[in-house]
């Protein structure tokens, strides 16, 4: 058995009435000085710290093409197992293979943020944007399409990514 | 009252209703009910509106602020009409008379409580001349309902929060009673008119302010011992919504529910009034010859305030302390003050 000791008492504090004072004079400190902590979440957007791991999106060429190579390194390095993806010849001089289907299930990702940091040609992101919100199942399957149209979750000039330019990436 | 019902008569007339004479008595009987009802139920939505906010505030957060506007300050009348529009449940089990009649009781004992009170020199239903002795053997009506309620509701929550209330109301009463007797002493009247009156000439003049301050200490206790008698935080342990849900009204809903809820609130205005009124110097200002119903409205409200501070900032006591705080601490304390403010008046 363990004897827990009570912590002795002064005599203010067995008087109670100004330590009572004490904790009046904290409250009032707090209504008056503080101000308040509540964010007011749907009416002023919560504003999100600039590495948010959001919604995702497949970055465009300029031509308006996804940058994606179909090379499923994404999908492997995936933990949960939500991208799924189907390569295809797109017979196009510059680009020797493109993602005919490639789907995310949102319901199903962690937002880790691997398969951003496992692409080589950096051509998907997780954006800021986390209001994904539906009652119906099928809007959290993220097709190619919608991923492409998640650009505009980011700004203008953040739109297609700085770190390669698209000659950089043909190459490759 | 007695002026209303002599003012009554020309106004019938003005207006060109004929009213029989004998009439005229329960007429003006029956408006002062309704003012009243009306004040109690307004200045409780109010509270109830002040205190979420406050507590909002005094716990860095917003409180209400959708309903009405910017400062949320209709909330009340929507919690109004929700709990008006909610379904009215009985228990299967439930002793249904008695389930019926508790809330009534406790608006009840607050309702009459208000006939003696003294908003200002005219301000007031009825001046009795045993006012605060009428008001205090009124006020213990609401404890009944609370055990009645805990009782009839056949639940075991309900039932520890009565049994509570009761214990509670035990270590209560008896200095809340007590600190009222040194003011008694000194303006020797039971009449609130005449207790406040004699106050009059300036804030040296109140009763919480006279040395040797054995009525400054009977306030600090009437006050303590008023906010146990409204089941207010830290003495809210018939309710403890931590421990018993709702405590003695955990079974009710609806405007029943709402009956305890505005009991309450407008219970807290009913004791800081009695409070500025028996020491506080009532309706007369800071100064000398400063009088007027919002000098005892400010006060009023001054107290209204320290109880909601009071509540968001101490936690709940157990039963055998609030027992303990009443028996060996106030009682003691509050018959010295008895003791040597008659002392005084002998001499």
């Amino acid at each position: 058995m363990i004897g827990i000791k009570k912590p002795e008492q002064t005599l203010m504090q067995k008087i109670y009435l100004p330590e009572i004072l004490r904790g009046l004079a904290i409250t009032i400190r707090h209504m008056l000085r503080q101000k308040p902590v509540t964010c007011e979440y749907p009416e002023k957007p919560h504003v999100v710290p600039p590495n948010f791991r959001g919604l995702h999106r497949l970055i465009q060429r300029p031509g308006g093409r996804e940058r994606c190579v179909a090379c499923e390194l994404c999908l492997t390095a995936c933990p949960a197992n939500c991208i799924s993806m189907v390569a295809a010849d797109p017979n196009d001089p510059n680009v020797e293979k493109y993602p005919l289907r490639y789907e995310i299930d949102v319901l199903r990702c962690i937002y880790c943020g691997f398969c951003e940091e496992a692409c080589p040609c950096d051509a998907i992101e997780l954006t800021p944007h986390y209001e994904m919100a539906s009652s119906r199942r099928e809007d959290f399957i993220f097709t190619k399409d919608r991923l492409l149209d998640n650009n505009r979750y980011v700004p203008e000039g953040e739109r297609v990514s700085k770190v390669r330019t698209n000659e950089t990436y043909l190459r490759i | 009252m007695s002026e209303l019902a002599a003012v009554l008569p020309g106004v019938l007339e003005k207006a060109g209703w004929s009213v029989p004479g004998g009439l005229v008595p329960v007429l003006a009987m029956f408006i002062c009910a309704s003012i009243v009802a009306a004040a109690m139920g307004l200045s409780a939505a109010v509270l109830v509106w002040a205190e979420r906010k406050l507590a909002g505030h005094f716990q860095c957060r917003l409180g209400p602020v959708y309903v009405g506007g910017k400062f949320g300050w209709l909330q009340s009348i929507a919690d109004g009409i929700k709990l008006l529009l909610k379904e009215d449940i009985i228990p299967a089990d439930a002793d249904r008379p008695l389930f019926r009649l508790a809330p009534y009781l406790v608006v009840l004992g607050v309702f009459l409580a208000f006939i003696a009170f003294p908003v200002s020199e005219k301000l007031m239903v009825a001046d009795l001349n045993i006012g605060i002795f009428f008001i205090l053997a009124v006020l213990t009506l609401e404890v009944f309902g609370v055990i009645l309620a805990g009782w009839a509701s056949n639940n075991k929550w309900a039932l520890l929060g009565a049994m509570r209330a009761a214990a509670q109301m035990v270590s209560y009463e008896i200095p809340m009673g007590l600190a009222i007797l040194p003011v008694v002493v000194e303006a020797q009247s039971l009449s609130l008119k005449s207790i406040v009156a004699a106050q009059s000439g300036g804030m040296l003049r109140w009763y919480v302010f006279q040395p040797p301050f054995f009525m400054g200490v009977s306030f600090l206790i009437f006050f303590l011992a008023g906010l146990a008698s409204l089941k207010r935080a830290p003495f809210d342990l018939p309710e403890a919504e931590s421990e018993l849900t709702a405590g003695f009204h955990t079974e009710y809903s609806g405007m029943r529910f709402s009956f305890f809820f505005m009991a309450e609130y407008a219970g807290m205005i009913l004791v800081s009034g009695l409070a500025a009124a028996l020491y506080l110097g009532g309706w007369h200002g800071i100064l000398p010859g400063q009088s007027g119903a919002m000098w005892f409205l400010l006060k009023t409200a001054f107290l209204v305030f320290v109880m909601i501070w009071l509540r968001w900032t101490l936690p709940r006591l157990r039963i055998d302390q609030v027992v303990y705080v009443g028996w060996k601490v106030l009682t003691p304390f509050v018959l010295a003050c008895v003791l040597g403010q008659a002392l005084m008046a002998y001499k």
